[in-house]
Order: C-alpha cells, then structure tokens, then sequence
C-alpha cells in the first residue's frame, strides 16, 4: 500500500489538477478519488417485482456485517438519486442489494439494472445487527423488510450448529414472497430454523399485532426470544407497542420516508445546521434571504438563479424551485438558495 | 457603439431605464413579452435535460483526458519531429476542450442538475492557473449579472483595454494595441491576475486579507501548474533525452491554448455592433431588460460543429449569456429560436466567422487607442 500511495502521489504531478483516479477511469470504472463505485455483476430476478442486484465493489467500501444497509447512488435521466437499501447477502459473502419496484429509483434499479452498470455507493452502515453471544432469535418481517433478516439467516443458520431462530415472515402470497425458495430448503436442512409464513391473501387478514394472539400461535416461546422487526412503518409500530406492553426486547429497522413531508406546503421552518439557526420563512422569502435576514454569512453570487455561487447542500425536507414552482430535493442535494423557498420544514448544511 | 443619453423616452414608456437605441422601438409590455418567451425555452430545454445530455458532457471528458495522455505520453519521445508535432498538438486540444467545453460549463454549474461530485461547479478544479473559485467570482458573480454594464462589468477591457467609447481616453490607451497582442500568448496569467482584483483593494472594496488568501491560493495552483508542464513532463521525457523538446512542446501547447482562449473570449463582447449599457440605464431592470441587455451586450461566432465545441460553445456567446447555466450542447438549438425571436422583435443579433470578428475587435481595439 506505502507504494501505492507513493505512486499515486507522484502520478499526480502529472494529472493535477485531476486526480491520477480521473484517468485511471478510462480504463477502469470503478477508478475515483471522490465518489465510492461499484460495478455491477448480475442481476437476478426473485420475484416479478424484484430482483437481487451482486456488484464488485471498488476501493474504499468495507465488508458488511449481516444486517446492514448501504447507499446507494444511481442515476436516472442523466440525474444522480440515492436510497439506502439493505444488504441481503450473509456477512462474509460479495454484497448484494434486493430491491422491490416501488417509487421511482427502486423501480428504475430493478427494471433498469444491467451487469456492467456502474452504481455509486457509501460504504454499509447500521446497528441493525445480530447480538454478539448466541442467543433464541425471533424475527418478524413483512414484505421488503425480510431483506436485512435475510443477511442475518444466510450469516448465521448455515455456518452456526447452535443457531436458534425463528422467522414469521409475512406477504400477499407465495409468488410474491422473497427468497421463499431458500428459505424452505434451509428449512430442510436446519432444524435450528424453522419459518412461519404468512400469507394475507389466503388468510384474508393481516398479522394482527394489536393482541398476542397470532404469535402465541405462531412461535408460542417468542417472550423468551430477542426479537427484531422489519417492514412497514405501520407494522414496525404495533410491533413496537406490543412489545412495549409485553416489557420484552425487539429491534427494529426503519427504512426512510420514501415521500418528504411539506410537497404542497409554502414556507416552513428552516434550519441551517451548522449555523445552529432556525427561522421561519414565507413562501416570499428564498432560503438566502432568510438566512442573511436571520445575520448568517451565506454564500450568494448574482441572486437570480445563474451564477450557482449560493450553492448549499440540503439535509432534509423540499424546496420549492422560485421560477418553476417545482417542488423538489433530497438530502445530500445541493439547493440554489437565492431561488428556492421552503416547500414545508427544510434543513441546510450552512 | 450606442450610449443612449437619458430621457429620450416615447410618451407610452413608463420606466425610469431608458433602453439602448437598438431597442428603443419596444415598448414595455414588448420586453416583458419577450422575457416570458425566453424564459419558456430556458424551461423547455431544462425540461429536456437527460441521459443523453451527461452522455455527452462524459463523452467529451473521456475525450480531453485520452487525448491529454496521449499527448503527454507522445512527447516523452518529443525529440522527434513528428512526436513532437502529434504530442503538442494532443496537448493543445486537450487543454482547449478542458479549458471551455469542459471547464468554463462545468464551472458555471451547466452540469450540476447532474449531481455528479465529479463534473459539478462546487467541485471542478481547472487546468488554467487561475482557481476555479477565484474564477467564479469574478466571471459568474459579476460579468455575468452586470454584463457590458460600464463601470459595473470590469470584463469591459479588464481594467486594462479601452474598449469602448465610453470608457474616458488616458495617455497609456496608446498602448490598446500593444496589451492585446502581448496579453494573448500568457491570456492565463493575465486572467489570474485580474482575479485578483486588485482595483478593488484599491478602492476599498476588497480587503487585504481576502487578496493575501487570494494570493495563496494562486501561488499554490501556479506551483502545481508549472510542475506538471515545465518540470515533471519534460523530466520524464529526459529519460530518452527529449526534455528539451518537452519543454518547448508544453511551453507551445499553452501558448496556443492562450491564443486560442483570448481570441474566442474577445469575441464574445468586443466586436462592433454590440452595445453597452450606463448604470443609469439598468435602474429598476426587469427581468426582460435583463435579457435584452445580455442580447444586445454579446456576439456570437459563426462556424461548424468543430468550431463550437473548440470554443466551449462560447460561440453562442448570446445564448449563454441569455442561459449561462444550460448545458453548452443544446445552446445551437436554442440559438435557432433565439435568432428568430430577435428577427420577430426587430433585435440585432451580432455574428460574424471567426475571422471577421477577431479582425473586428482588434480594429475596435486600435481605434480606440486614439481619443
């Protein structure tokens, strides 16, 4: 690595103001001083809406634990989007993402993906992970949110003999139940895991979580076991409340809001974090004004939407867009304060 | 050259800013027509901006750094002519393309509806020795917004030429001439300076502590600058023992780029037939005088599709400077609709081939060396 870096050093020399990675790309596209890549290997359908996408990733990314998820970076029309999505391949394995056509950039990533594609990544974060001494596992998961427990069960079923886990996993039907295969034939083979489907089609209801009922039926030692949860939102709250009634210990995942609160909305309250800042600003008062009103040093240029020297990165919520009226924004994206107004609460790294 | 003396207002003109002669048949509802028309084609083609937009801008970029390799890698054995001849050469147009169609766009944000980190205006270091940043400020910030805008845009004549009427006659304007042809072949170094801004420290209006971090930050680009082209290339090159030639190769590269650059920018407001405006005149602009002024105040080049890609599409220096922040691949369709609503509204709209436009700014440049 010394060699590496010292080559790279006096490579640069040479490529200033680029880096020696900004050339290296011509022939490798994973090669980038800045954004983290990863190229993608295959793409395997799991169900009619889904598919497993493998990819390489390059230098810079860190092996996962099982459980965790990643951002990840593509793009669309020319226009780079990001989502964070779990990782649903065991700890140790090359990762891969399982991602369900729902909103705009899953759907783009599962009809769209090609192996050779280039994703852009961060590497995997979360605490969403199995204990660290063995113990009785219950998990819950609805549709999607199998995808993290699916990391853990790859990770510690096959490989662990103690292992002691139990999955009520529920979905509309067999069709549309993730890695349904895989999970039977583990089944099969592991007498430590045992899988309880269900399926709200051929039942006609839905897991009910307001008593506990259903799971006394489904795995009757669940007080017994450490328990994690993932799915909806809606799920993920009566899990919650039940288990807050019941004193026992579950961890849950949350997976993002896909739709940013305030479209619609004019004005909101905004917050420039790093000058630790809040005002309220009218649907009239662009996010420079507002912070120049509130005496904060923003960066401006010609004040009309040209120059981009007002440029500022968005931590959350929607600007409204002064000329189009559009509403618009996702965290990490830069906004141009002297034409955008708050489209509800809006937070900026300023 | 039109400076238009204030109050010579129609009865039916409200406003307080009188517009330039070429100009002063609209009435106000006509200019404020004319500001919804072009701000509906801004929309239209930011409605359009897609996939193949950033194939494009890619596609140039992998171009600029092949041909920069291999420029580089062809004048390690610069002591044969025609390595030496083939490297510069890659070397120029690398550096022309890096400098304006990559460059001077990126920089002024044409591609950050990308969200590329790597091809973004907050991010892109140039291969010219002035910083980006220092650039930006005086090229976005300011030309920009007050474009052709006497005593307001420092752009016209860069503290440096008379280039207009308007600007008073001093005894060392003898020397209009002179500046310009020794500004060309180290145009680079001219604009850093002039980034600088030291007009402005003069006049109080730029603190000392900005220009000494302004200073820096040039020392430290200028460094790694002249390390690369005149010590780096022509050291490696020493192994087959053509440092020499190397060294006059990257000398010749930048000194072309310089012309180059110098030529084209000078084309964008100096030929004849483009207008500059007094301060009086941009009081209370709306945003169709705005449009008008950048109309008025800029000239295009006419040329191929090779012309306007080694100009950075600054080409369509009216259609840039109307939407400095499209992408510069789609300024020639725009420039289509453009030319036919300045023909709908009796505009001019200054163009001319190269040739004719760097011959008219220099015979603009020599005569108003003389009072």
């Amino acid at each position: 690595m010394p060699q590496l870096r010292l080559f790279t050093r006096l490579a640069s020399a040479f490529t200033t103001p680029r880096s020696p990675e900004d050339f290296l790309r011509l022939i490798d596209p994973l090669s980038s001083a800045r954004q983290l890549r990863g190229l993608v290997t295959a793409v395997v359908p799991e169900t009619a809406d889904s598919v497993t996408i493998r990819f390489r990733p390059g230098r810079g990314w860190n092996a996962h634990e099982a459980g965790q998820w990643a951002r990840i970076g593509v793009e669309i029309d020319g226009v780079r989007h990001w989502r964070s999505y779990s990782l649903s391949t065991g700890a140790g394995q090359d990762p891969a993402i399982t991602v369900t056509a729902m909103g705009k950039v899953s759907t783009a990533l599962v009809r769209g993906t090609r192996p050779g594609d280039v994703l852009f990544l961060a590497p995997p974060e979360g605490d969403f992970v199995l204990p660290e001494s063995p113990r009785p596992l219950l998990m819950l998961t609805a549709g999607s949110g199998l995808t993290p427990v699916m990391s853990m069960i790859r990770t510690l079923v096959p490989r662990r003999a103690d292992a002691d886990l139990v999955l009520v996993h529920s979905s509309r039907s067999p069709e549309d139940s993730l890695f349904r295969e895989e999970l039977l034939e583990l089944t099969d083979q592991f007498p430590g895991f045992r899988l309880v489907q269900w399926f709200t089609g051929e039942r006609g209801r839905r897991l009910d979580l307001a008593t506990t009922a259903d799971l006394d039926a489904a795995c009757p030692d669940w007080r017994d076991r450490a328990a994690y949860a993932c799915g909806p939102a809606d799920f993920l709250d009566a899990a919650e409340a039940l288990w807050n009634r019941e004193e026992g210990e579950l961890r849950v995942e949350r997976f993002a809001a896909v739709v940013a609160p305030g479209s619609g909305g004019e004005g909101g309250r905004v917050t420039f974090e790093k000058s630790d800042t809040e005002v309220e600003a009218d649907s009239g008062t662009t996010l420079l004004a507002a912070g120049e009103d509130a005496g904060l040093m923003m960066r401006s240029g010609c004040r009309m939407g040209i120059c981009h020297a007002c440029v500022t990165p968005l931590l959350s919520g929607q600007v409204r867009d002064t000329r189009t009226g559009e509403v618009h924004g996702e965290p990490g994206h830069l906004v141009q304060t002297c034409v955008s107004t708050a489209a509800g609460p809006v937070s900026l790294d300023a | 050259m039109t400076i238009v003396t204030p109050f010579l207002l129609d009865s039916g003109q409200r406003t307080a800013a009188p517009k330039p002669s070429t100009a002063a048949h609209l009435t106000d509802a006509q200019v404020e027509d004319l500001g919804r028309e072009l701000d509906a084609l801004r929309e239209s083609v930011v409605a359009t901006r897609g996939a193949k937009d950033a194939a494009y801008i890619r596609r140039v970029i992998a171009t600029q750094r092949s041909l920069e390799l291999a420029g580089r890698a062809t004048l390690l054995l610069a002591k044969h002519k025609p390595a030496w001849i083939a490297g510069t050469g890659m070397l120029t147009v690398a550096k022309i393309l890096e400098n304006m169609e990559i460059g001077h766009n990126v920089l002024h944000g044409q591609w950050d509806w990308m969200r590329d980190p790597d091809i973004h205006s907050t991010t892109w270091e140039w291969d010219f020795v002035t910083p980006s940043k220092a650039w930006q400020h005086t090229h976005n910030d300011l030309h920009h917004t007050w474009t052709n805008v006497l005593g307001k845009d420092r752009d016209v004549g860069y503290n440096v030429f008379r280039v207009d009427e308007g600007q008073p006659w001093q005894w060392w304007n003898l020397g209009n001439p002179l500046y310009n042809a020794m500004l060309a072949p180290f145009f680079e170094f001219g604009i850093a300076i002039y980034d600088l801004e030291f007009d402005q420290v003069r006049e109080g209006t730029k603190s000392k502590a900005d220009l000494k971090q302004g200073l820096k930050a040039l020392g430290a680009k200028f460094l790694k600058q002249v390390a690369k082209d005149y010590v780096a290339t022509p050291a490696a090159a020493m192994l087959t023992g053509s440092g020499k030639q190397a060294l006059t190769a990257t000398v010749t590269a930048n000194a072309a780029r310089n012309v180059w650059a110098h030529a084209v920018i000078f084309c964008g407001h100096f030929p004849e037939g483009v207008d500059t405006f007094t301060e009086e005149q941009i009081e209370g602009e709306t945003r169709g005088d705005w449009y008008l002024r950048q109309m008025l105040g800029s000239a295009n080049i006419s040329g191929s599709k090779l012309m306007h890609l080694m100009t950075g599409n600054l080409s369509f220096q009216i259609e840039h400077h109307l939407f400095p922040d499209l992408p510069s691949n789609r300024y020639a369709e725009v420039a289509v609709k453009v030319r036919e609503i300045c023909e709908r509204y009796g505009l001019p709209y200054t163009t001319g081939p190269l040739p004719k436009q760097v011959g008219s700014y220099w015979a603009k440049i020599f005569r108003l060396a003389l009072p």
